[in-house]
């Protein structure tokens, strides 16, 4: 899976743009600036499917700041701040 | 024997429940902390008397919040009180496989018997997800049955296994031990690749998305025409709860007043005859009218929700609830506010930051909820004309929303104020939440939500209520009036006394006495205040008992007076009940008061203002 992306550019994707789509290389909790400590924003993503491997892709985006996102991984949709997303690593 | 439901979110677990136990459900708190507790019993078709517990909703045992650890202790048969359920039925959204499976994995480890539920399983058909039962049964190591909730008979799979587990669980009494803890970042990735390999072992799913989903999310979350949408679904559900309701509700009045009439002509005049005319019927009578208005809200709410638009209208208003300092997921807490601001209160257990949830908590009672529906209507049908504006936009429709709309932007006021003077300086909370697939809304889940809420406005009528109106009927029917009395009866009465020495108090935002008097037990609840005019004016009005109670206050109180008075409630901390849910959730005296203290300062401050530029304007 991760061989096909190897040429692509590792982007956070808090940083991508609505039709983004991409396949999660691995987290990183530290470069998020969450409020929630490393462990717990990592579980949180790990719990919701944000496993590295899957294939996500951003559907929709918010209308201020083009905030939340919207974001599908695998078959479920599921709603980030992009602060949040920055710690998901994505090529 | 005792069976428990644990499923992720929107799994439809609450439809299943709903299913299996129709409407033999009894919801009540656990002790100690105020998550909702809700049971409900069933029988086998082998004759087994079964309680199902309908925990709530979770993606981990990890226990984040008070729900999440309730549900992680009676899974583990360490919540107070509670025996371990014989066997924990984890729910999973058929079409959406991923997540369950790994909070399954983790339930093995509590060495709890197991059964795996595909709920929904026609709709995952349809969608063309393929599910080998027998496979993912073999690999998961535990029973998997199929489940249309919905569908009758479409339990009947489940019915069958509960049975069966039953008679094996008798035959071995040993259960395999708890080997449970909390998992670390590389198990729960372990978990989650496990979950996904089982998954790809035992499930075809469908190359293509779900279209109607992603058709309905084109214009339902685009930037600009989701908030259109958002909007225009809140104003046709005020506009319904309004207009839509009163058919019924003159229905209802007319059988209150033929009721009145045959008390009239029935029981001879006397006390008793007062009793049951202005206290039972004009008292009981005036807040059960209201029943259709709460009815339609809770419908609107319960479809949405079912519906699963709830989730997209926190998505959409995250941000911009955001700069009022307030998290997406208030978003839900709040809208439940409008039927009451006590559910709401409870509903904000799923905002993880204390911080945001204390704020929340602060604002809900500001939403309009359903219990200042009745005191509304009275003054706008009294006050307001009946007539359109633009053609089909009723006046009185119009109103209404706009004291809606005053108590949502004073709520974001209030938050706003919140956050930049107490915690300015704390980085915002994160927002993480599942949009799940849009479902038709299941008409029969909906009508048990419909009708346990209808059941508990009732019962509150038939009791608190009851109670509150049979005491403004003693205080306002005694001590009689003196032989040869002139003045009317209740002017003589404990309740008048009551009210005109709290009156100088209140004359300056334009109330009365009579007003003051009805305060007083809309203190206990909102819609009492009704009720409570209803049997002022109805003793006071003597003859003219059977007069509508809003014809009475149009030729007695001057405009400014009415919208005095429905400013007051907007702002008005009028629910004990309310307060008491304050206290117990924040867990501290100070925050109910400083509740009611802002409240209260709001409501005076807004009625005096409202009060003295109507009189200015000429409306005194």
């Amino acid at each position: 899976m991760i061989e096909e992306n190897d040429t692509r550019l590792q982007i956070p994707l808090g940083t991508a743009n609505r039709g983004y789509s991409g396949i999660i290389q691995h987290l990183s909790a530290q470069t998020a600036g969450s409020a929630l400590s490393d462990h717990e924003l990592e579980s949180r993503l790990i719990e919701l499917g944000f496993v590295e491997g899957a294939r996500v892709e951003i559907l929709h985006e918010g209308i201020v700041g083009r905030d939340p996102i919207a974001v599908r991984v695998d078959n479920v949709t599921i709603a980030v701040r992009r602060r949040e997303a920055m710690a998901i690593i994505v090529a | 024997m005792h069976l428990a439901l644990v499923g992720t979110p929107n799994c439809g677990k609450t439809s299943l429940f709903n299913a299996l136990t129709g409407s033999r459900q009894k919801v009540a708190n656990y002790p100690g902390v105020t998550v909702e507790r809700k049971e409900g019993f069933f029988v086998t078709p082998h004759g087994r008397q079964v309680s199902l517990v309908d925990l709530p909703g979770t993606y981990s045992l990890r226990g984040r919040s008070p729900d999440e650890e309730i549900t992680r202790d009676f899974v583990l048969g360490k919540a107070d009180g509670e025996a371990a359920p014989d066997l924990v039925l984890c729910v999973a959204d058929a079409t959406n496989l991923r997540l369950t499976i790994r909070l399954l994995l983790e339930l093995k480890r509590t060495g709890r018997p197991l059964a795996l539920v595909l709920n929904m399983f026609d709709i995952a058909t349809r969608r063309g997800v393929d599910v080998d039962v027998e496979r993912l049964s073999k690999e998961l190591g535990v029973p998997v049955v199929t489940s249309i909730a919905v569908r009758k008979g479409g339990t009947a799979d489940l019915l069958r296994l509960t049975d069966e587990i039953s008679e094996h669980a008798k035959a071995q009494s040993s259960l395999a031990q708890d080997r449970w803890e909390p998992l670390t970042l590389s198990q729960l990735r372990a978990k989650q690749r496990e979950a996904d390999r089982i998954i790809a072992a035992s499930v075809s799913l469908p190359t293509r998305p779900d279209t109607w989903t992603a058709r309905i999310d084109a214009v339902a979350l685009h930037p600009v025409g989701g908030l259109l949408v958002l909007g225009l679904i809140l104003f046709v559900m005020f506009q319904a709860v309004f207009a839509g309701a009163q058919p019924l509700m003159e229905l209802l009045s007319e059988a209150l007043t033929a009721a009145g009439q045959f008390v009239h002509e029935h029981v001879s005049a006397g006390l008793l005859q007062s009793f049951l005319a202005h206290g039972v019927i004009s008292g009981v009578g005036s807040v059960i009218v209201f029943l259709p208005q709460i009815v339609i809200i809770f419908l609107f709410i319960l479809l949405l929700e079912d519906f699963g638009y709830m989730a997209r209208a926190a998505f959409l208003m995250d941000r911009i609830m955001g700069g009022a300092g307030l998290h997406g997921r208030a978003f839900i807490p709040l809208l439940s506010s409008f039927a009451c601001a006590i559910p709401g209160i409870m509903a904000t257990r799923v905002i993880d930051d204390r911080r945001d949830r204390l704020t929340t908590i602060l604002i809900a009672p500001l939403m309009t909820c359903s219990a200042r529906i009745p005191v509304y209507t009275l003054i706008i049908s009294a006050f307001i004309p009946a007539r359109q504006v633009w053609g089909w936009i009723s006046l009185q429709g119009l109103v209404m929303f706009g004291l809606y709309a005053i108590g949502i932007l004073s709520a974001l006021l209030v938050s706003f104020l919140i956050k930049f003077f107490m915690w300015r300086d704390n980085a915002p909370a994160p927002f993480m939440l599942e949009l799940p697939d849009y479902k038709i809304p299941r008409v029969g889940s909906i009508a048990i939500g419909v009708y346990t809420r209808a059941k508990m406005f009732l019962q509150r009528a038939g009791t608190t209520i009851f109670a509150i109106m049979v005491l403004i009927w003693f205080l306002a029917s005694f001590p009689q009036p003196p032989a040869g009395a002139e003045e009317a009866a209740i002017n003589y009465s404990l309740a008048a006394m009551i009210g005109k020495a709290v009156a100088p108090l209140l004359a300056p935002v334009g109330f009365n006495w009579q007003i003051a008097v009805a305060l007083i037990p809309g203190m206990a609840a909102r819609e009492v205040a009704v009720a409570a005019l209803g049997t002022v004016y109805a003793i006071e009005g003597g003859k003219e008992a059977a007069e509508q109670i809003g014809q009475a206050l149009a030729t007695k109180w001057s405009l400014a007076t009415a919208l005095a008075l429905l400013a007051w409630y907007i702002f008005a901390p009028q629910c004990a009940s309310t307060l008491a849910v304050i206290r117990r959730e924040t867990g501290s005296w100070k925050w109910m008061a400083i509740t009611f203290a802002y409240m209260l300062a709001l409501a005076y401050a807004a009625s005096f203002a409202i009060y003295n530029m109507a009189v200015a304007l000429g409306a005194g």
